[in-house]
């Protein structure tokens, strides 16, 4: 089940099983502010290799409105603790190939260095708090992966 | 009625995703979790071994938290990123 298809492009924070443009989210992003100087992105994708063994596929699920809460706590707290204009994240779930895209953080500020530390402490931080899990299809069989930060 | 869900690996441990409990009136989760034993022998070994979080509507809660009528309580294994 995937929480209300992502709601509307508006949303600075989106859960969806679809497919996103980098293009899209920082265009999006820069038409918030003239006072933009710096934007920075995480993008992360499925690779086809993990812990010696050849990835097919990765599942993502998530806990429908937990997570979207979650996203929207961290998004919050970075503006308020970081010296950052605005920050738009985004999570696939559902079924993804090796080589698609997974999440993107997209942070803009006044200047790159408070871009770069709040970029790293959002994708740090959802992926120690956000009730989101993750199945890896391999060639020996099905794993349900927990990371080690 | 509360509305029990599984997430992720446990769904496939204990073979169910969601399941309804009648409560007669606010209960702690400890006393949640002794009734769900009767139907579900294993879920405190599979619970304690599986480093699980429990949720109250999407907080996480702990045992002497109270459940009430229309409440949802959640079984979240490790998160992808690594928490606990």
């Amino acid at each position: 089940m995937v929480s209300k298809e992502t709601g509307s492009i508006l949303e600075w924070v989106r859960v969806q099983e679809s497919d996103f443009s980098v293009e899209e989210e920082t265009d999006r992003i820069k038409e918030r502010s003239k006072r933009i100087g710096g934007i920075v992105t995480f993008l992360g994708t499925a690779r086809d290799f993990s812990k010696g063994k050849d990835i097919n596929r990765i599942d993502f699920e998530h806990y429908p409105g937990m997570a979207e809460k979650r996203l929207n706590e961290i998004r919050e707290r970075a503006l308020q603790d970081y010296d950052i204009i605005e920050v738009s994240i985004v999570h696939r779930v559902g079924r993804i190939e090796t080589g698609e895209n997974i999440v993107l953080i997209v942070v803009a500020a006044e200047h790159r260095k408070d871009a770069f530390r709040a970029c790293e402490w959002c994708i740090d931080e959802l992926k120690r708090i956000t009730p989101i899990w993750k199945r890896e299809e391999t060639t020996q069989g099905e794993v349900w992966v927990v990371e080690h930060p | 009625m509360v509305t029990v869900r599984f997430f992720a690996v446990l769904k496939k441990l204990l073979d169910r995703e969601s399941m309804h409990v009648d409560l007669h009136g606010p209960t702690t989760l400890k006393a949640l979790l002794d009734r769900l034993e009767e139907d579900i022998p294993s879920i405190r070994s599979v619970i304690r071994e599986g480093r699980t979080l429990i949720a109250v509507n999407q907080e996480i809660a702990q045992e002497e938290t109270l459940v009430s009528d229309g409440d949802e309580v959640a079984f979240l294994p490790p998160f992808a990123g690594g928490q606990h």
